[in-house]
């Protein structure tokens, strides 16, 4: 057991290092741009050096790199403070379906300027009736012609505002039991007929937002699998969500907290000293650590060229509930000055506010802690699904709350 | 990135896992903690033979040389079987602290015996209620002899010799003390996990001969927990995963409402939590191994951060498999005791959850003052 790479992955990251260290974009190149415009930049710079997307193959953008690498190649550009966030929908989880199953050539023509950057890809999932239980969407595809007419409302579409492409899913035929009535697009944003407005979070920010579809025709040529069969290519989507959404990473964590309880006072003494408080820093600190090695684990996997083990699907039910409570315990430990969320007043300018305010967020989005602890039920320990008064009867049979 | 047991060491955890698959069925626990026997013989016996309690001794006394790598995977096994053996007592404790802290005569003394499974040692630490401080030592050390109670002793009534804490002139000591002599009087104590024996031992002017310098003891005996805590964590790893798969076995089997249980929510989430406590557990076992088998300076965080996490695992696995399986799980005909008692068992050995909780914080500021 060592935490060494091999000779080739050293290479590697010293290759990785070397051009990181040289091109990073510096602030002044950065002036003037929103964050958009600095993702955009720094993901065109990538692209153009071969370092985008490393995992996709050549011909869509890529460089062939293997998994490891592209874990190396992240860790080290984690080291920097780079510019990031709009691009990780597209190419996490729309690109792999689009590979699984577009054509060649639409491959070809949409993942190089996915890669660089120049064009965004949003999800279009989730619905008011639909969230956890994905597949009761009823947002409509009729079939015109060459051509699909939309009509319905999607909801929790991040960056819809920005994007140039988004996938979806529909519902072709509602006679059709719920799962096997879906069928799986991807369309142009620019669509006449689509309505966006952006959801306001209680965090402040607005980054989710509402579609509308009204007759917005899409061609039956950016369809993705069978008429019937979006149930099966949604599922590629959500399994590349579910690996691509940490909960773990960024945020407040065992540092932040535990140097606050070195800085600030409980009772008499440092809250450090308290017992109570030191018990509870161990018991984060152990969770912290248990996710890093199980990650390293994982990684051990793909350096051999295998496929890790399950044990990574736990990362996000463990992260996202630890920040919450962490944050909130740290509010706790500021005392009234807790409630002050202000960049100047504010310990950290903010983080452990902006971290309780935002983890509620983190904890529904892409798979809430319940549907994650149903997925390790189901998926790990092989325990069945739950019984279902839906299954077997046309869609439109299927009761709701306004049935 | 090589976070992971080598081929060979896999391979021995196979070995591991259907030899104790044949030879610690549940009824061997059963029979164990039944009868009136304080371990399972015949199985000691055969652990010997496999060199089990050779495994870490150096081979010029006459142990195998391995690494707490292969150590680890043998914990882990011994403990998914719930092993009624003194072996944790014997290895990860009293052959540990010879070889920490023995002379060269006491390595040769004691190690071949050890490694050979022709002596037994155990752990004298606990006096009283509550967690032991070295102020709080009654136990005495004088010109060669021991006299004082310690109270319980796990494995003290089979094992052959101790390693003694004690106060003494010079400050805490470890001493190595002969069981078989007429000082030392043994009475077996009753105790929640009856798969394992416990003794109260009365020292009365016992011969005894130092382990290490005289005042060290308590260093010494902090240094013994950590390198132990990795090995009991590996153990309460194990154990866990049995309690889970105890209780998803039965889950799948049980039918309530004209379904099997393992269909309700209430009851995946409980085992989904489960499955992800043991997870954590195991990352840090892993990384407790690694400081072991390294001799890293990070070993006090290592050692603590599995510690604490594989109690929290197993508690809680061994204490929802008995809810989960209903009444018949709090009935004695079935197993569901024997994780329930176990974890408990190996929970408060070498210091309870609080205390390691406090290691681990304690050990980080030491590291981040360094």
């Amino acid at each position: 057991m060592d935490f060494n790479d091999t000779p080739q992955e050293a290479t590697f990251r010293a290759e990785v290092q070397n051009w990181l260290t040289a091109n990073v974009p510096t602030e002044a190149e950065l002036t003037g741009l929103d964050y958009i415009g600095r993702a955009k930049l720094w993901q065109k710079k990538k692209h153009d050096a071969g370092w985008a997307c490393i995992r996709w193959p050549k011909a869509h953008g890529g460089r062939d790199a293997s998994a490891i690498e592209q874990v190396i190649f992240n860790q080290e550009e984690a080291k920097f403070d780079t510019p990031a966030g709009i691009f990780a929908i597209g190419q996490g989880m729309c690109a792999p379906t689009m590979m699984t199953w577009a054509t060649e050539e639409q491959n070809r023509r949409f993942m190089p300027p996915m890669a660089s950057g120049e064009e965004v890809w949003c999800q279009l999932f989730s619905e008011p009736a639909g969230g956890s239980d994905l597949a009761a969407l009823r947002t409509k595809g009729v079939k015109d012609g060459d051509d699909w007419i939309v009509n319905g409302q999607k909801i929790w579409t991040s960056g819809a505002h920005y994007s140039d492409f988004g996938v979806l899913v529909l519902r072709t035929d509602p006679e059709a039991p719920k799962h096997q009535g879906l069928t799986y697009f991807f369309l142009d944003m620019k669509s006449p007929g689509i309505e966006i407005k952006p959801i306001r979070q209680i965090s402040g920010g607005a980054n989710f937002n509402e579609v509308y579809f009204t007759d917005v025709r899409i061609p039956d040529a950016q369809r993705l699998g069978n008429v019937g069969q979006g149930w099966q290519v949604a599922l590629t989507t959500l399994m590349n969500e579910r690996a691509s959404i940490g909960g773990g990473g960024g945020g407040v964590n065992f540092d932040s907290v535990f140097e606050l309880a070195q800085s600030v006072d409980l009772g008499e003494r440092p809250a450090i000293e308290d017992p109570s408080v030191r018990r509870k820093l161990a018991d984060w600190y152990v969770q912290e650590a248990g996710l890093k090695f199980t990650g390293y684990r994982s990684m051990t996997a793909l350096s051999k060229g295998e496929i890790p083990g399950p044990e990574n699907s736990i990362g996000k039910l463990v992260g996202a509930p630890k920040q919450q409570d962490m944050a909130s315990f740290a509010l706790d430990l500021l005392e009234q000055a807790g409630v002050i969320w202000d960049e100047k007043l504010s310990e950290r300018a903010g983080l452990f506010q902006a971290t309780y305010m935002a983890s509620p967020g983190l904890r529904i989005a892409g798979g809430t802690d319940e549907i994650m602890a149903n997925i390790i039920a189901e998926r790990v320990l092989g325990m069945p699904q739950d019984i279902r008064v839906d299954k077997g009867i046309p869609f439109s049979e299927v009761p709701t709350a306004s049935s | 990135m090589n976070f992971e047991f080598s081929d060979e060491q896999n391979m021995l955890r196979e070995q591991a896992q259907s030899f104790l698959k044949a030879e610690c069925p549940p009824q061997a626990v059963r029979t164990v903690l039944d009868g009136d026997a304080a371990f399972d013989q015949s199985l000691w016996q055969k652990v010997v033979d496999m060199g089990w309690t050779a495994t870490v001794i150096p081979e010029q006394y006459d142990g195998l040389g391995l690494t707490y790598l292969e150590l680890s995977v043998i914990a882990e096994e011994l403990g998914r079987c719930l092993a009624p053996l003194p072996f944790s007592s014997s290895v990860y404790l009293a052959t540990e602290a010879i070889l920490a802290a023995g002379s060269d005569a006491q390595k040769a003394a004691w190690l071949p015996k050890l490694a050979a499974g022709a002596v037994m040692g155990c752990l004298a630490d606990s006096e009283a209620n509550g967690h032991l401080t070295a102020a709080k030592l009654s136990t005495r050390y004088a010109d060669g002899t021991i006299t004082g109670v310690k109270l319980p002793v796990a494995d003290g009534d089979v094992a052959d010799f101790a390693v003694v804490v004690a106060s003494s002139a010079a400050g805490p000591v470890l001493a190595l003390v002969d069981l078989n002599q007429p000082g030392c009087q043994r009475q077996v104590v009753s105790t929640l996990d009856p798969s394992r024996s416990h003794a109260a031992i009365t020292f009365d002017g016992a011969s005894a001969e130092l382990l290490g310098e005289a005042g060290s003891g308590w260093i010494q005996l902090q240094q013994l927990y950590n390198r132990a805590a990795v090995l009991f964590a590996w153990e309460q790893v194990g154990g866990a995963d049995t309690a889970l798969n105890m209780a998803k076995e039965y889950a799948l089997g049980r039918f309530a409402f004209g379904r099997p249980i393992a269909t309700y929510q209430a009851i995946k989430h409980k085992l989904a939590a489960a499955y992800v406590k043991n997870t954590l557990a195991r990352g840090n076992c892993y990384f407790g191994a690694w400081a072991l088998s390294t001799n890293a300076s990070e070993l006090p965080v290592a050692a603590a951060s599995a510690r604490v996490a594989a109690i929290q695992a197993y508690y809680y696995a061994a204490k929802e498999n008995i809810q989960t399986h209903g009444g018949m799980g709090f009935t004695w005909e079935f197993d569901c005791q024997f994780p329930y008692r176990r974890s408990k068992l190996l929970s408060v050995n070498i210091g309870s959850e609080a205390i390691w909780q406090e290691k681990l914080i304690s050990a980080i500021e030491a590291q981040r003052a360094a």
